[in-house]
């Protein structure tokens, strides 16, 4: 296996322990732990460089606006932005696909236009598009998934038709662990002319993402689940798209001049980033994304791979556990959701949590999903760089403790 | 093991087999509750005649903490005074930690004596199951209210 395990000592909070028993933290799809160069790095920027940015009056303000800038270009790095200038930095994964919405949708779209999405998006990726329809009157219509938890591209052409403005999709969904078909979609989408948004929340702090190569126009993803703080994320845009991108939010820091009824914006990415940015955050991201970096996204994948690989063979074994999402690692990510028996998912994370063992239960955000998989709810157990495979063991043995608990032959 | 004082038989049993699950046609107070954290969801319909709950008919999704609660509470306040019922709903909240106060029985209102529902005891011990009790209470909670608005 690739063993990744030296880097648990990275992270303080894997020593605490939960009801007397050592912390089992497999609930980092939604979201991650922060190593101690992520802390330090925004510890440094509070007592060493705190100022507000892009004010240019004294020197500690050029210090603070170096780090922000620079934590831009390290993202930009990270993902082969072709220019720092192309990284704009918003709160979260659904800032970005709501400055999307608001900054493009809202003047691009008229009734009968489509937006198209999949079955297995987050309602990050879901809900911002309601609001778009009503605002514009276009509509939303959906990729269907396959039996086997993939996302069915058999007739995207149908789906994406000659109305489609807009094919926003999940390139890792946080239920199924599903990798998108981002190719596909990016493809379907530039035939008939439509914008390409990849929702990559789980896809980046999981994979080696190349936005060139990938193609999409946009890319939003959250610092918090690739080991950064929360209060940042990211929306990277194509230049081209980022230029003919309205504000979806007006206030300091984005403009160029203000008159009494009228302003001017300020160059990209500055236009979209109105007010103080998530400056000590945004900093923290860059030290993230190094750490990453160091690791190397590979060996990131990699591992996620067979511990992926091992946790799906032992949740197997169990009677009564079903998993929902694809059995192959190559094809998926490392949320792994399952129901054990009639167990409820929730009791299950309960009887978990005395072991020690965090992992989520409920809906994750995916309503549209639950729906088709007639479910209400999943368990769901999701892995990082600093799990290991004795973990995966610790929570096996918490679900035969919960058999026995509710008689679950 | 506080785990098994919390999932005890005759919860896993309301559990697995809900009384009064049923659908009251015409019902005299309803309401529906959720949980949106979790998607827990209970719909709770009375019958009431004369000043009691007459019957109760109490369908939902979740887990077998709010599940079981809803059973037994609809086990319990069929033939129950309306006031009966209001003091066992503080009883159960005060049970459940949710208001202060001891939850033993007032001599003065033996109708209102828990019975099965001490075994609701066991969620003191896991504050984010707390909710998932109360979820059932809440929402009979609210069907009375609405019924003493409408009259
Ligand atoms: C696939 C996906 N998209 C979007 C989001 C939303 O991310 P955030 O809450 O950081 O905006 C999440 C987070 O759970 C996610 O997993």
């Amino acid at each position: 296996m690739t063993d990744l395990s030296h880097l648990r000592k990275d992270f303080p909070i894997l020593e605490r322990e939960m009801n007397g028993k050592p912390l089992v933290y497999l609930d980092s799809a939604a979201t991650s732990q922060k190593p101690v160069q992520v802390l330090d790095a925004v510890d440094d920027y509070y007592r060493r460089l705190n100022a507000n940015v892009h004010r240019g009056a004294y020197q500690l303000g050029e210090e603070a606006t170096d780090a922000y800038e620079g934590a831009r270009a390290k993202v930009a790095g990270f993902i082969n932005a072709a220019s720092d200038r192309e990284v704009v930095f918003t709160r979260s994964t659904t800032a970005a696909i709501n400055h999307i919405g608001y900054g493009w949708g809202l003047y691009h779209l008229k009734p009968g236009d489509r937006i198209v999405i999949s079955h297995m998006e987050h309602h990050a990726n879901v809900v911002p598009w309601q609001l778009i329809t009503r605002h514009t009157g276009a509509e939303l219509a959906y990729l269907p998934l396959t039996e086997d938890y993939l996302v069915d591209t058999s007739r995207i052409d149908e789906v994406v038709d000659g109305r489609t403005k807009i094919v926003s999709i999940s390139g890792m969904s946080n239920v199924l662990g599903t990798i998108g078909p981002v190719a596909e979609a990016v493809a379907a989408a530039r035939a008939v002319g439509a914008l390409a948004i990849v929702d990559g929340a789980q896809l980046v702090p999981h994979c080696a993402v190349d936005v060139q190569s990938m193609g999409a126009d946009f890319v939003a993803f959250s610092a918090h689940k690739m080991l950064g703080p929360t209060g940042v994320g990211v929306l990277w845009g194509r230049m081209d798209r980022l230029e003919e991108m309205e504000p979806a939010e007006g206030g300091g820091e984005m403009i160029r001049d203000v008159d009494f009824t009228e302003s001017t914006w300020a160059e990209v990415p500055h236009k979209f980033e109105a007010g103080t940015p998530p400056i000590a955050q945004a900093i923290g991201l860059g030290a993230a994304v190094d750490y990453l970096s160091a690791i190397g996204m590979d060996a990131v994948r990699q591992h996620e791979i067979e511990i992926t690989r091992y946790a799906l063979e032992k949740l197997s074994e169990i009677p009564q556990l079903t998993i929902y999402g694809p059995m192959d690692p190559a094809q998926r990510g490392a949320a792994v959701s399952f129901t054990l028996g009639d167990i409820h998912p929730h009791d299950l994370a309960t009887i978990l949590d005395q072991e020690g063992v965090a992992i989520r239960a409920g809906h994750h955000c995916a309503k549209p999903l639950m729906r088709v998989l007639g479910l209400a709810a999943t368990a769901r157990a999701s892995f990082y760089v600093y799990n290991v495979p004795e973990e995966v063991d610790t929570l096996v043995a918490g679900l035969h403790e919960a058999r026995r608990i509710f008689g679950v032959a | 093991m506080s785990l098994d004082e919390l999932y005890r038989q005759v919860i896993l049993d309301h559990y697995r087999s809900p009384r009064h699950s049923g659908h009251i046609e015409g019902a005299d107070a309803t309401a529906e509750g959720q949980n949106p954290l979790c998607g827990d969801e209970v719909t709770v319909e009375l019958r009431i005649k004369d000043g009691a709950v007459t019957d109760a008919a109490v369908r939902g999704r979740g887990c077998s903490i709010s599940q079981a609660s809803g059973s037994m509470m609809a086990d319990k306040i069929v033939g129950l005074s309306l006031e009966d019922v209001d003091e066992l709903v503080h009883r159960v909240k005060r049970l459940l930690n949710i208001e202060p106060g001891d939850p033993g029985v007032d001599p003065e209102r033996p109708g209102a004596a828990l019975g099965d529902l001490e075994a609701l005891a066991g969620v003191r011990r896991f504050p984010v199951r707390i909710k998932c009790a109360d979820l059932p209470w809440a929402t009979l909670q609210e069907a009375l209210a609405g019924n003493r608005t409408h009259r």
